[in-house]
């Protein structure tokens, strides 16, 4: 008879424990150098456990799993040239905003990890940061391998990493990532597992990712729930280590509740590109920005936020404003990005009749009245031929770097939003109060912020000129300006032999 | 306190592998709704979820380790707890 | 406070007028016109006549909207970094008190943008 099994419980309690020991010939807080700077108070690491007690064995072998039915699905897409299934090929500036803008922050969030699963001095908590650290990684390689068939056929899909490290809207994701990676380790996950993890994957890979299959890209949606189900498991983690954390000792209550306001509002600004993929740049969307936002923050983020009320813990601050911003944000981004699309390194292109149908009906309260009518100028522009790209470089906000397009939406929604702090004898303004209070209580942080519209200023951009500015981006011409007219619809059309326009409906 | 539960939900992909998975929820959760979206299955109830070892096996036809779930998994709601015979969502 | 961070933080300021070559930034937006979706980043000379600035710089972006060529300048209502403000035109930005990273808005009655929806 074989031996018999042992349960989960016992299997987790012998390969997650006691792989550490006390150092003897080095001083413990000299091994562990970065785990209490912060303030956090941990008075025993056993008590952290991971809910799904998942050991190294069967990580590899549920891993290695869902690697072979993801990469099925790659090749089969590819051998059937799956990208002329695709609802129109405007759809894939969302995807070139994917690669450039997010799979970086997987690789970010792949160092963070890996950093952590050396240096917290718990070993259960290290093992299930060392598994992050995996998984993240993964998530940077099957998006690049899935994405770079695409590469094949059309433009700007060849360097995003480059990109990231320069572009100026992709400084938004950099600076978010790069503010967490720099903080201590609790920050860090703090800010990765609630921030990143339970309110932005959950609705770039859950709604965003349904309207991949909805439009017919079923490598992307593959890749995207992949991810996921290894993003669930990090949610949970994490929120486990901001209980554990709070279990652990009172003051560090007051902590914890600052870093989730801080990140709640950092991951909430780096959404508002994510908004604008969900309602303007998949071509028909099954579910609307603020429907996203209602079923996966008002809903689910306030059933976890009553459940940690137990510990003291309060809803994040603004959560109220971020909420009434869901009527706004996707129009307000998707405006900027058509005025700027000359400096774009995907097709910008007009919502179409049928598109903003659809918005009127998913926004009544706001669509019709604030924003379709600067669509409707721009296609009438269009039209006559008289449409040009803005020509100046707007400002951004010294926290979350993106142009200071956000509206006073609880008084007066057609009125910028501008806030402004002196530091050090200099001015830093800002889009919001929760960037504000970012900068205010860590100035010496953010004004080190690298603002590209300042670094091109700074002559650090490769020129100054708009030319010489995208070709250090590394944007060819083929890459920028409108989808109508460009060689992506230009191939599009060659295939399916028709979609002058830009198909949305 | 108020009686009213908030929702827990487990959403899988829409596939052959997570069918017996899905009706086992049906089984064992009879308040619990599922909704069909593209790619994906959602499966929402008040308060609890739980997935049970022993009747995805029935509809299953073979053994089934409860962390095959993760193959399919794409997200979830509530605190987890799994073992050898369950995996279970709640908000308590 | 202090910043909480790990090591490596040095004490740099990355937006000091002194990396600006001689300018400094100016900030301009024009309310009620949001098809400018945000204010616009300028580097000039603190020498620069403001005249120079409404007419020349100004003028480089705003003049896509057709409202420009029809602002009455001397009806314009000036905003410098909260308060309101009236510009000595042939002074320069520094006499005019805007400084480094100031920010300027105008408005501009009987414009009320496309359609009079403050576009
Ligand atoms: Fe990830
Ligand atoms: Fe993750
Ligand atoms: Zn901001």
């Amino acid at each position: 008879m074989p031996a018999k099994k042992l349960n989960l419980r016992k299997r987790y309690g012998l390969l997650t424990r006691g792989m550490g020991w006390e150092t003897t010939h080095q001083k413990m807080d000299d091994v562990f150098p970065y785990d209490s700077f912060e303030g956090i108070k941990i008075t025993d690491w056993d008590k952290w456990e991971d809910p799904f007690r998942l050991t190294m064995d069967a990580y590899w072998k549920f891993q290695a799993e869902k690697e072979k039915k993801l990469y099925a699905v790659i090749d089969s897409f590819a051998q059937n040239n799956g990208q002329t299934n695709l609802a129109d090929a405007s759809y894939l500036s969302a995807i070139k905003l994917f690669i450039t803008g997010v799979t970086p922050i997987e690789y970010a969030a792949h160092r963070g990890f890996a950093h952590l699963g050396r240096h917290f001095r718990g070993d259960g908590a290290r093992i299930a940061c060392q598994m992050q650290a995996i998984d993240e990684l993964r998530h940077q390689q099957t998006q690049v391998h899935t994405i770079s068939h695409y590469n094949k056929h059309f433009n700007g899909l060849h360097d995003p990493f480059h990109q990231f490290d320069r572009v100026w809207y992709l400084s938004v994701p950099k600076s978010f990532s790069e503010d967490a990676l720099s903080s201590g380790p609790f920050e860090f996950i703090t800010s990765i597992s609630f921030a990143f993890e339970y309110v932005l994957t959950n609705l770039l890979f859950v709604p965003f990712m349904s309207g991949a299959a909805y439009n017919g890209d079923m490598a992307t949606v593959t890749f995207g729930f992949s991810a996921q189900s290894d993003e669930s498991r990090h949610m949970t983690l994490g929120l486990e280590i901001i209980k554990f954390m709070l279990e652990q000792h009172e003051d560090n209550l007051p902590i914890v509740q600052r870093w989730m306001d801080k990140h709640f509002w950092r991951a909430y600004r780096l959404l508002a590109l994510v908004a604008a993929m969900q309602d303007y740049m998949l071509t028909n969307s099954p579910m609307s920005w603020k429907e996203a936002w209602d079923v996966y923050f008002v809903e689910n983020g306030g059933a976890l936020f009553e459940d940690l009320s137990r510990y003291g813990l309060k809803m994040p601050k603004y959560h109220e404003l971020a909420t009434a911003e869901a009527d706004h944000i996707s129009h307000q981004i998707w405006s900027v990005f058509c005025s700027l699309g000359n400096a774009t390194g995907f097709h910008t292109f007009l919502p179409t009749e049928e598109k903003m149908a659809w918005l009127s009906e998913k926004y009544p309260d706001t669509f019709d009245q604030y924003y379709r009518p600067r669509f409707e100028y721009w296609h009438q522009q269009q039209k006559d031929g008289t449409f040009e790209f803005q020509k100046g470089l707007p400002q951004l906000c010294q926290v979350c770097q993106i142009p200071m397009v956000f509206t006073e939406v609880q008084t007066d929604p057609m009125q910028i939003s501008y806030r402004v702090t002196e530091h050090g004898g200099d001015k830093y303004h800002f889009c919001s109060d929760g960037c504000k209070d970012i900068f205010e209580h860590e100035p010496e942080k953010y004004v080190q912020a690298w603002l590209p519209v300042h670094q091109i200023y700074q002559g650090n951009c490769g020129g100054p000129t708009l030319p010489e500015v995208l070709e250090w981006y590394k944007f060819t011409p083929e890459d920028i300006g409108n989808y109508i007219g460009s060689q992506d619809h230009a191939r599009w059309q060659e295939w399916t032999g028709e979609d002058k326009e830009v198909k949305q409906a | 306190m108020s009686d009213k539960k908030n929702t827990v939900f487990l959403i899988l992909q829409d596939n052959d592998d997570a069918r017996p998975i899905i009706e086992s929820v049906e089984q064992d959760n009879p308040e619990a709704t599922i909704q069909y979206q593209p790619g994906m299955v959602r499966m929402e109830a008040a308060g609890r979820l739980v997935v049970n070892r022993e009747t995805v096996e029935e509809n299953l036809g073979r053994e089934w380790d409860v962390q095959e779930l993760h193959l399919n998994l794409i997200s979830l709601a509530g605190n987890v707890d799994e073992d050898d015979e369950k995996f279970e969502l709640a908000w308590n | 406070m202090a910043v909480i961070a790990k090591d490596g933080y040095i004490d740099l300021v990355r937006d000091r007028v002194e990396n600006f070559h001689g300018n400094q930034l100016v900030y301009v937006g024009w309310d009620d016109h949001l098809l400018f979706s945000a204010a616009q980043a300028f580097p000039l000379p603190p020498e620069m006549p403001f005249q120079t600035l409404v007419s020349e710089v100004m003028a480089s972006v705003f003049n896509d909207h057709p409202d420009f060529q029809k602002i009455d300048w001397e009806r314009a209502e000036w905003v410098l970094d909260g308060e309101s403000f009236s510009p000595a035109m042939e002074a320069s930005l520094k006499e005019n008190g805007i400084g480094h990273k100031s920010l300027i808005r105008f408005k501009t009655p009987g414009l009320k943008g496309i359609n009079g929806l403050r576009l």
